[in-house]
């Protein structure tokens, strides 16, 4: 604590929580205010209901969830694979080369999504790959905006194994593959874990590159959300991004038990 | 590669009830079976034990020997022409200081590091170009790096998983190899709820589970407390009286484990080896002024050696004042040279000053408990002495008598220190 007297450090957490309250929590208390209200005319909105929320399980709003879900799993998935995958095969390699190829691996994360998704479509929408229209777009495009994510993290993770583990596995009679699988691999769980709850929860959430690119039977939540608050059924959105905020946290709390759980042993 | 299936695994008969773990039977020579395979069969590794060393085949255990190996990271040269031979069941401590390339040398054997130049050979095998996973080595290092994902019985289990040795095999073996290291009773314990001392100890018997030919151990005390580190020590040399044709190539920048441990010692400086030999003739008659400063901190004066003498002894000119002293590296008569003399077989001269040999002046008097250290000048060189603590130390600024028995003191060659 920089803050020594008792004054001023109850005056910090003041400020401290304030400010957090303000940027975090009002937007989010909002939300959650609109998608219970029936009408929002005055400061507080009035006729609170949960009609929204029996709206969007009834209607398409299901299917959006399940779509969301199905994409971030898919897309998390291979994503965790090639970038533990390429992590692996590039940690050998140090210096300029190392930059350039991270730097490579990072440029999708650094292009606005909405230009991804155009280039996809521009890219795959001509023979021979004719991917338009197809739900493995969507898939392509949210994995070619978070294996930057999986990369990066796996990298880290596998930077800070030190050699001795792998090296005394080597001695002790282990080749490449098993010395992979029983120590690597375990070592670096924790990252694994992190990788993909980051892309989970950036894949739920994502919408520039998928409104370019999702065909008619394959829509995502935020993609729902967003075509909702542009009918003008803002309180049906709030409903939704509810639901999807839900969702998204329940993966990530499971997915963290999981990774202290890896991380402990 | 496929593990035979063998009929070895009736070589292990188990343990009967309060006996010492089993000796591995010895089997056929170097030259059969699939190396992998034959790793838990029997005694490759050679970790016989008492009795049953004597009936074994000789050469069942392997030394190891490097031949003119050279290391270098780009232009930087970390291991110079090293040739040293480790002779099966032995110990060899290298010791040197930090950066002097002990690691280097130890993991040329291990494989992790490349010789630009050079052979390593364990037993008759050149292990040169073998990948560090099949050359059947045990390999303890600093940090003990035990996999904390795993408990200690699958940390022992490892090697022999690795090798997918049969389930009795590992029944059998991930026991002793605990209780050979005192650790029975912690095989569920994960690392962390281990104190370093045991991890240690599991890294030990994670090492030995593979019945290696050869274990080596990169400073394995280091991480240690002082205590601990004492009792530890003892641990390893009844683990080698245990295992007595286990080949040891021991590093350290310790002199007091290498003496404790290693039959011979190399000592290393700037990546060469720049003196071998048995530990005892190494601190009886250190080759150069390095091997005699770094093992033992020995006392060195400037000296001209003269006439050499009966009974092997030379004098020799310090100044003015005549000495005597061994010659044992054989220096030619008129040759500049260094006498060495161990802190502790100086003493005070009790008789007539003139007498003694050497006067100093008192510079520091240290009080260490069992001993007092004593700092004198002697002619403008420093020379320390150690004695059993004295009732009326003597005071900064005294002058101080000394005498030597000759035979403690050995001529060391000025140059030659690589
Ligand atoms: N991978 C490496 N690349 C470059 N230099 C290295 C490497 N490994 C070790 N060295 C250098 O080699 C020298 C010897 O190192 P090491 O064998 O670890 O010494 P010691 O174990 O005796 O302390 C040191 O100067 C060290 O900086
Ligand atoms: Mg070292």
């Amino acid at each position: 604590m920089l803050v020594w007297s008792r004054s001023g450090r109850r005056l910090a957490w003041f400020l401290a929580a304030l400010l957090f309250a303000v940027i975090y929590g009002l937007p989010i208390a909002m939300i959650a205010l609109a998608s219970i209200s029936g009408q929002w005319n005055g400061v507080l909105p009035s006729h609170l209901t949960l009609m929204h929320f029996a709206n969007s399980v009834q209607g398409e709003s299901g299917d959006q969830l399940r779509v969301s879900i199905m994409t971030g799993a898919i897309a998390s998935a291979v994503a965790l694979v090639s970038g533990t995958c390429a992590a692996l095969a590039l940690r050998r390699i140090a210096g300029a080369p190392k930059r350039l190829l991270d730097a490579i691996f990072f440029i999708p994360s650094a292009v606005p999504s909405v230009s991804v998704g155009l280039g996809l479509l521009v890219a795959f929408s001509q023979p021979p790959v004719l991917l338009n229209g197809t739900t493995l777009i969507v898939v392509i495009a949210h994995f070619v905006l978070i294996s930057a994510f999986t990369y990066g993290s796996v990298s880290a993770g596998l930077g800070r194994l030190a050699p001795d583990y792998e090296q005394v596995a080597e001695s002790l009679g282990a080749r490449a593959f098993y010395r992979l699988r029983r120590v690597t691999l375990p070592l670096v769980a924790p990252y694994l874990i992190a990788a993909f709850s980051l892309s989970f929860a950036f894949s739920m959430g994502e919408l520039g590159a998928t409104v370019m690119v999702y065909p008619p039977g394959w829509v995502t939540l935020p993609v729902g959300i967003f075509s909702l608050s542009d009918r003008g059924a803002i309180f049906d959105a709030a409903a939704l991004t509810i639901i999807l905020a839900v969702t998204t946290l329940i993966v990530l709390i499971g997915l963290s038990r999981v990774s202290t759980k890896a991380a402990v042993r | 590669m496929k593990v035979p299936t063998l009929p070895s695994a009736a070589n292990h008969h188990p343990a009967l009830p309060g006996n010492p773990p089993p000796c591995p039977s010895s089997q056929a020579g170097e030259g059969s079976g699939g190396r992998r395979g034959r790793v838990w069969e029997g005694d490759a590794g050679g970790l016989r034990r008492g009795k049953a060393a004597a009936s074994d085949p000789a050469g069942a255990s392997s030394g190891i020997a490097f031949e003119d190996v050279t290391v270098a990271y780009g232009a930087l040269v970390v291991l110079d022409s090293l040739s040293l031979v480790v002779k099966p069941g032995e110990i060899v401590a290298l010791i040197g200081p930090s950066g002097s390339g002990k690691t280097t040398a130890l993991r040329a054997v291990a494989g992790f590091v490349r010789p630009t130049r050079g052979r390593i050979l364990i037993g008759e095998r050149d292990v040169t170009n073998v990948p560090p996973h099949d050359r059947n080595i045990g390999m303890v290092v600093q940090n003990y790096a035990l996999f904390p994902h795993m408990r200690a019985e699958e940390n022992v289990a490892f090697g022999l998983r690795a090798r997918r040795a049969p389930d009795a095999v590992l029944r059998e073996r991930v026991p002793e190899c605990l209780r050979m290291v005192g650790m029975a009773a912690y095989a569920k314990r994960y690392p962390r709820e281990l104190s370093g001392g045991q991890q240690q100890r599991v890294a030990i018997a994670r090492a030995l589970a593979i019945r290696p030919q050869v274990l080596l151990l990169d400073e394995p005390l280091s991480a240690l407390d002082a205590q601990i580190r004492r009792s530890m020590l003892e641990e390893l040399a009844r683990l080698h009286r245990d295992l007595p044709s286990l080949t040891v190539l021991y590093v350290t920048h310790d002199q007091t484990e290498a003496l404790t441990l290693a039959n011979h010692i190399g000592i290393m400086r700037d990546g060469k080896l720049v003196a071998f030999g048995s530990a005892q003739s190494l601190y009886r008659h250190p080759p150069n002024r390095f091997a005699a400063e770094f093992l033992g901190r020995a006392n060195l004066l400037p000296v001209k050696a003269l006439v050499s003498d009966v009974g092997g002894l030379t004098h020799v000119r310090f100044g003015d004042a005549p000495l005597l002293a061994r010659n044992h590296h054989g220096l030619p008569a008129g040759s500049e040279c260094l006498l060495c003399i161990r802190p502790h077989d100086l003493r005070i001269h009790a008789g007539d000053p003139a007498t003694a040999p050497l006067r100093g002046t008192v510079r520091a008097v240290q009080w260490q408990g069992e001993m007092h250290s004593i700092a004198l000048e002697v002619g403008g060189h420093p020379l320390r002495l150690t004695c059993a603590p004295l009732k009326a130390p003597p005071e900064p600024g005294e002058m101080l008598a000394l005498h030597f028995d000759p035979e403690d003191a050995t001529l060391v060659p000025e140059d030659g220190d690589g």
